[in-house]
């Protein structure tokens, strides 16, 4: 296997300032390719969650992992298998909708993908969007011929499914 | 509990540490610090550059197994260190750094982190990559178990060095001080005791091998596993070959010692390399410059890789048999397992095969006519320093000569910039070196260009009393740029000819030190034992040609058997 595949790993870290920086600083100077990056508290107050997407080989993904892993604040690292996790992003997309026709078109695509209206002006619409990375694509596909004016997509977020658990022991 | 100042606490936690020297150079980030020190056990010596500061630390640290510490004021003087810093991590050497900040908050004064304030600079940001970790301390009462921890991390696992940074009203702030014993650091648990199972198929593997050979590096430096590497090359007659940093792990007088692999590595070591059929590497990254073209680097072998460190494994070379573990540990238990299951190996076709090529590939010494030839002065040297003398070289072709040439018995007792080739390392770096053992002599094997960018510390050495030996090999060059100008861009010298370089005899003379100018073999030889016995630093100028190479080389990015001899 030596394809670039876009992979998923979760890192639990010590939540206090300077790990995304330090984290962030060992992709770079190692020359990996990041493909989003999403940290967040976990159910520990001392503990955040980054989830990465990394594009690589397999043995690209395993020095990420290891780097990972040497570095001091990082404390536990688990590679995802994208079978057996949800994964999520969220999206927020402005899309341009000046007459009622393109309006109803926007809201019954939402419709369809789950997503809902959370902002409206005269000229436009705000649609919030959740699913896996592929999903928003396709929707923000839909949404180009309206003229997208602006989208912020948070990268990905994932959890393995069942009982099983990258915590930490307290 | 006691209460003390942030600075009271940090010199009792060193002082607990069993820290007994400290370089450094003062400043207004350090005031509170140095005011304390002033009248505490622990001997602060004053360098004239905070390089080195880092680099005498680091050559403390190489030479004694224990940790090295320098102290810098912040802005500046913690920017200086950076040079230091960076190569104590290349080369994996257990180097804590203490720099003064601004503060963390002034009630009436805009003198506070984030605010460019006078002599601010972002030490903990710059330092991230170059640290093994960092810390920046915001409130007195974390300063002992902080330190702690900072110890801790440099000298377990693979070392490294540790930066804490200390914001000056953290200094002189009061709290009352718990110092703990114990400490639980839930991201670092480095592992030590190598997996069975690997262990048992590096050992089939060993016993299988027809003809197997041990590349050490500088891990078996630091984990103190020469003993146990003696004992398992004896056991299986197999040649051991080092990289540069593992200079020293082997007695290089032993008949099964090849001297160093890799761009400037012996013939034989680099011939052998390539003929093995298993290849046991010790402490060891594969480095560009020991691998040379990665697809050409022992291709009939199969790679049994022992290193503490995870990451090492597959990040330049594929393995066949990883083990993550202590150096010393795994030897002895490969050893063990090995003398249960076999009587010691018999004399082999490969151990005549090795003996045969090392005599052929003997890198003779070609003297040229002259006297003053660098490959003839260092083997000669050799063969007069005790095994435990001490010594240390700079960058570029002095530091080549003395690899391939000054033969060294004893683990310890080469210490060189391996990772980041910095000019200037190693005459700092002896001082530390003698600091740390002073009932060694330390030899400081320079190239003038590497010796004027840290001279200044002739007044260190000579105001703290602490001699050592530096010998120029003066080739009014920067020789090592001038040897690839030369062979690879057809003489065309550029930006390599240094012209004045000062009289070094008066410039030591000038620092309170001693100077002696050579002109022959013997003359060098009598300057050399009489700085062995002197008080005071000794500046040994030696002037040689200019157009000297070092050979062998390996090209850069050409495959060992590539060698070029001239
Ligand atoms: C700090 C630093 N700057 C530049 C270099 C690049 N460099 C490598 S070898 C060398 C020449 C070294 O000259 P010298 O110390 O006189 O030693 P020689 O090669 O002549 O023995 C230079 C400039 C380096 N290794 N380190």
């Amino acid at each position: 296997m030596t394809e670039e595949q876009s992979h998923i790993i979760s890192a639990i870290v010590e939540h206090k300032p300077g790990v995304l920086y330090s984290v962030a600083n060992m992709f770079r100077r190692r020359g990996f390719n990041i493909e989003s990056i999403s940290v967040g508290p976990t159910e520990q107050s001392d503990l955040a969650r980054m989830t990465m997407t990394v594009k690589g080989d397999e043995r690209t993904i395993e020095q990420v992992i290891k780097q990972l892993n040497k570095l001091i604040d990082v404390i536990k690292v688990s590679r995802l298998n994208p079978a057996s996790i949800v994964a999520r992003e969220l999206a927020l997309i402005k899309v341009h909708a000046l007459d009622t026709k393109a309006r109803s078109d926007v809201i019954n695509y939402a419709d369809i993908f789950r997503a809902r209206v959370v902002d409206v002006s005269s000229e436009s619409l705000m649609v919030e969007i959740t699913g896996d990375s592929d999903k928003i694509d396709a929707f923000l596909g839909l949404m180009k011929p309206f003229g997208v004016k602006e989208v912020a997509r948070t990268g990905i977020t994932a959890l393995s499914r069942g009982a099983k658990s990258v915590k930490i022991e307290e | 509990m006691v209460e003390m100042t942030g600075a009271q606490a940090l010199i009792e936690t060193l002082r607990r540490q069993k820290v007994e020297v400290i370089f450094g150079i003062p400043g207004g980030a350090l005031i509170p610090i140095h005011d304390i020190l002033r009248d505490s056990d622990i001997r602060h010596i004053l360098v004239r550059h905070e390089q080195c500061a880092a680099h005498a630390a680091d050559g403390y640290a190489r030479a004694s197994g224990r940790p090295g510490v320098c102290m810098a004021t912040s802005g500046p003087g913690a920017t200086n260190l950076v040079t230091g810093i960076a190569n104590a991590y290349l080369d994996s050497s257990p180097v804590i750094a203490l720099t003064g900040q601004v503060n963390t908050f002034s009630p009436n004064s805009s003198y506070m982190i984030g605010r460019d304030s006078f002599q601010e600079a972002d030490t903990v940001g710059i330092t991230i990559p170059i640290t093994k970790h960092n810390y920046q301390v915001k409130e007195a009462s974390e300063i002992p178990k902080t330190v702690k921890m900072a110890f801790h991390i440099a000298t377990t696992g693979r070392p490294g060095p540790v930066l804490i940074d200390i914001p000056k009203n953290v200094q002189t702030e009061s709290s009352e001080m718990e110092f703990p014993d114990d400490i639980e650091i839930r991201g670092y648990k480095p592992k030590t005791e190598p997996h069975p199972l690997q262990v048992k198929r590096a050992v089939e593997l060993l016993l299988e091998a027809e003809r197997p050979m041990v590349l050490a590096g500088g891990g078996v430096i630091i984990s103190n596993a020469s003993p146990e590497l003696l004992a398992l090359a004896e056991f299986l007659m197999m040649p051991v070959a080092t990289t540069l940093m593992g200079k020293g792990c082997f007695p290089e007088n032993h008949p099964l010692s090849m001297g160093d692999v890799g761009m400037h590595g012996t013939r034989v070591a680099n011939k052998l390399i390539l003929e093995a059929d298993v290849l046991l590497a010790v402490g060891t990254r594969f480095s560009d410059r020991t691998v040379g073209n990665l697809d050409q680097f022992c291709p009939d072998a199969k790679i049994i890789h022992i290193d503490i460190d995870t990451a090492e494994i597959g990040k330049n070379v594929e393995v066949d048999i990883p083990i993550v573990a202590d150096a010393k540990e795994t030897l002895s238990v490969i050893y063990q397992l090995l003398v249960y299951q076999l009587k010691q190996k018999e004399k082999s076709p490969w151990f005549d095969r090795v003996q045969k090529l090392k005599e052929q590939l003997q890198d003779r010494i070609d003297l040229g006519g002259c006297d003053l030839n660098p490959p003839l002065l260092l083997s000669e040297l050799g063969k007069i320093l005790p095994d435990n003398t001490i010594v240390t070289t700079e960058v570029g072709q002095n530091q080549m000569w003395a690899a391939l040439y000054l033969k060294r018995r004893k683990p310890r007792t080469f210490i060189s910039s391996g990772g980041l080739g910095t000019m200037g390392f190693g005459f700092p770096a002896a001082i530390g070196a003698k600091v740390a053992c002073p009932n060694c002599s330390v030899v400081d094997i320079a190239g003038d260009g590497s010796f004027i960018m840290t001279e200044q510390e002739l007044g260190c050495s000579v105001m703290e009393k602490i001699p050592v030996t530096v010998v120029v090999m003066n080739n009014s060059m920067l020789g090592m740029v001038a040897q690839w100008q030369r062979l690879f861009y057809d003489r065309r010298y550029s930006a390599v000819e240094l012209g004045n370089v000062p009289d070094f005899v008066k410039l030591a003379e000038a620092y309170g030190a001693e100077g002696v100018r050579v002109g022959s073999l013997k003359e060098f030889l009598k300057a050399i034992k009489e700085a062995l016995k002197s008080e005071v630093t000794t500046v040994i100028d030696v002037p040689i040609s200019p157009e000297e190479n070092v050979f062998p080389m390996v090209p850069a990015g050409k495959g060992l058997k590539d060698v070029i001899t001239g």
